[in-house]
């Protein structure tokens, strides 16, 4: 493995929201280079959103305490405790889209002006370069007409339109990264499909590091060049993808591979994942997986330290590797 | 092979507009739909957001009037049905919704809520077998008895699908649509709730028709699979010969587009362009010209009509017999042993096989602090 210093990385990131009992997100570390795409993958409430909204500076003011995490971006370190994320950084040279783009999209505003004006924020040009730069982004995130779009509002696109305007606005200031937080999540899957190939190739183009949020492991499948899995606030394993689908190590992945209906092979029954994700009150301690996995034991109530079981494959599991610690009885 | 439940010719067309803003239109959401669903057999419908599977089993269920054709369940006329009629149908044909949250009223209890069909249903019941049943009922979906005294906002998503299957169940009805009733469900939730409705299926002689826009899903618990785009059925056949030989193109394309965890390569897919048109300007010809990579001029102009082969497999394209030979990239099946030999351990694991440790963790594994 080349030793390619990382665009972004985060280290022990670990935060609590007021009257909560323990952290929602606790020791995440994660890092992603220059032309990367990392996959943070896990069901809703693991704490994904939260991580990326802590990365940016997000997180509404006073409802959470941070009570650990450095973030390095382009080689400058803040102390997420204490320093303040620079606000120029967001939209700037970090910049973020969401799934639902009408969060970030003023409806009363032409959309040609919206992203105008962020252009015009960060790199201080005259009205008509700006102007310029958004037809020029509307071109290339392959909307049909953009002259035209320039001068709608919000409402007059689709959802996948909109989603496309949303890229558009991201990618305006060339950012270095680009957090994308379950963006196709609520389009249909043509439209999801489009919007993959799009951020693929606008990503390839720019070679910018990308941070893809997403529930799904065929989303992951496609797109991934390395994969944070994520469950109860905890990174249960994380490594390159063809590492996390070729060689998996966490019962949390396993299980989560298990259920996913397939496209092919048997259509047999499917393997579930027992229960539900507990409750931020009733979090075990230990093994926050431990009250749904198939393989909890007495020790799974101390909690697994990230383990290394492959190059820049690391599991948080007693039992990693698998195989050579449990079998089948018999 | 008895038709329990048919579909002729159904349309559906909602007028919208035509006050003060905007002109007026016609919304074709459902545009000449004919079904027959085989009793004990699991149908699914598929298709994107804005096809008219909603509005189709609104319709089916005789929550709204088709605008034209007609709906016939066991021999009764759906569409014209009223008074005690109409009151069996409602018994015999039950509803899920994708929401159950929204779907539940959250100021009763669970047993109220599954209570309530029984006392329309069968009023005959004394309050105490009313009781019983309602434990039963609890019991069949993966729920306790106490669980009765409780509010739907003290459960989970899948819990709360489980309460809305155990409502669905209680007036022991013939035939259940479930409309989407995974996809607001986290996946390992998902294949809990999908194996329950199979399960249930099977044991009660339930027909069921699922409606769902993932296609994995459907490819899991149903029999046979209806695609549809823009308010009309595209292709119809068995989930087996569906799924290893799609006719038409739109199958093919939403099969191309959908993400799989085995597929490494779906970027080398090809992709469909563009998004369905509106059900109010709906092209002229077939529908799906304005998309499809196969279009010719006819295709523009004449609808196509549905060419249903002797196997019973229905494809309504032009040209579908060229196309059907075009070889299609297969889905991979590419795991490797080490994640064959997991899963199996997993499915054993959670299958209640007895696992046993042959190595000590690690000291230095525990505690990082
Ligand atoms: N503002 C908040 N106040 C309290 N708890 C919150 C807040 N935002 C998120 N959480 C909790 O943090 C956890 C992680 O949430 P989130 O990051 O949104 O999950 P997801 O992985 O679905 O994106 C959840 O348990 C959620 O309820
Ligand atoms: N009551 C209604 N009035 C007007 N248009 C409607 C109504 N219900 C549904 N539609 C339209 O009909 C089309 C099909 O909707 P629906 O049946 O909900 O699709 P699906 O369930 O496949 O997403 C959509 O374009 C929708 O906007
Ligand atoms: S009829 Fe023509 S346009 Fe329609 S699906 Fe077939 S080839 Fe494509
Ligand atoms: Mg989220
Ligand atoms: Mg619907």
């Amino acid at each position: 493995m080349p030793d390619q210093s990382p665009l972004l990385s985060l280290s022990k990131l670990s935060l609590r929201f007021k009257g909560q009992p323990v952290c929602a997100v606790e020791d995440v570390s994660l890092s992603v280079a220059a032309g990367e795409i990392l996959c943070v993958v896990g069901e809703s409430g693991c704490g994904k959103s939260v991580t990326a909204m802590a990365l940016m500076g997000l997180l509404p003011p006073g409802a959470a305490e941070i009570h650990g995490g450095v973030m390095t971006f382009d080689g400058q370190a803040f102390d997420l405790t204490k320093d303040r994320v620079p606000s120029d950084l967001r939209g700037g040279r970090i910049a973020m889209i969401f799934q639902e783009p009408m969060t970030s999209l003023n409806p009363v505003f032409r959309v040609g002006e919206q992203i105008a004006e962020s252009v015009q924020r960060h790199s201080g040009c005259s009205r008509g370069d700006a102007r310029l730069r958004s037809l020029e982004m509307l071109r290339c995130v392959g909307l049909p007409s953009p002259e035209r779009l320039l001068d709608q509002y919000p409402h007059q696109f689709s959802g996948g339109q909109r989603q496309r305007v949303m890229i558009a606005m991201a990618l305006a200031n060339d950012p270095r990264l680009l957090i994308a937080d379950e963006p196709t999540t609520a389009l249909d899957v043509t439209i999801q499909a489009q919007i993959l190939n799009l951020i693929r190739d606008l990503q390839r183009d720019t070679g910018m590091g990308t941070i893809m949020i997403t529930h799904d492991l065929g989303v992951v499948a496609d797109v991934a060049d390395t994969v944070a899995v994520m469950y109860g606030g905890h990174i249960v394993e994380s490594g390159p993808m063809t590492e996390i689908f070729e060689n998996p190590q966490h019962p949390y992945t396993i299980g989560l591979m298990a259920s996913v209906p397939r496209l092919s092979g048997p259509r047999q029954r499917l393997t579930t994942i027992n229960g539900t994700v507990p409750s931020i009150r009733q979090m075990p301690s230990g093994c926050r997986f431990r009250t749904r996995c198939a393989f909890a034991a007495e020790t799974c109530s101390t909690r697994p330290a990230q383990a290394e079981v492959g190059p820049d494959h690391s599991v948080a599991c007693h039992f990693a590797p698998l195989e050579q610690m449990l079998k089948v009885a018999g | 092979m008895t038709a329990i439940l048919e579909a002729r010719d159904v349309k559906k067309h909602f007028r919208i507009g035509g006050g003060l803003f905007g002109k007026a239109a016609l919304v074709r959401a459902v545009d000449g739909v004919s079904l027959s669903i085989t009793s004990g057999e699991t149908f699914a419908i598929v298709g994107e957001s804005g096809c008219g599977k909603s509005t189709l089993a609104r319709v089916l269920m005789r929550l709204l009037d088709p605008t034209e054709g007609e709906v016939v369940f066991d021999g009764t006329a759906v569409t014209h049905a009223s008074g005690r009629t109409l009151a069996d149908l409602r018994r015999n044909m039950q509803f899920i919704f994708q929401d159950p949250f929204s779907s539940l009223n959250p100021r009763m209890t669970v047993g109220k809520l599954i209570g309530e069909p029984l006392e329309i249903h069968a009023p005959q019941l004394s309050a105490k077998d009313r009781h019983a049943k309602v434990a039963d009922l609890l019991a069949q979906v993966g729920l306790r008895r106490e669980h009765a005294g409780r509010y739907p906002h003290e459960f989970s998503g899948g819990q709360r699908q489980r309460i809305g299957i155990a409502r669905a169940l209680a007036s022991g009805p013939r035939l259940i649509i479930g409309d989407e009733p995974v996809s607001a469900l986290d996946v390992s939730v998902q294949a809990q709730v999908i194996n329950l409705l199979s399960d249930l299926g099977r044991d009660l002689g339930l027909t069921l028709i699922l409606i769902a826009h993932d296609l994995a899903v459907i490819r899991h618990m149903s029999d046979r699979v209806a695609v549809m785009y823009l308010g009309k059925i595209v292709e119809q056949g068995t989930t087996d010969a569906l799924f290893e030989a799609p006719r038409h193109p739109y199958t093919r394309a939403l099969l191309d587009a959908i993400p799989d965890p085995d597929d490494r390569n779906r970027a080398g897919r090809p992709q469909i362009d563009g998004e369905m048109p509106s059900p109010a300007a709906p092209p002229p010809g077939c529908a799906f010209h304005t998309r499809c990579a196969h279009a010719t001029d006819r295709c523009r102009k004449v609808v196509p009509v549905p060419d249903e082969t002797s196997d019973g497999h229905m494809t309504a394209c032009h040209h579908w017999r060229d196309i059907v030979d075009a070889p299609r990239q297969p889905f991979p099946l590419n795991r490797s042993a080490a994640t064959k030999a997991r899963l199996d351990l997993y499915r054993k694991a959670t299958e209640g096989a007895k696992i046993t440790q042959i190595a000590q963790p690690k000291p230095d594994r525990e505690e990082m602090r």
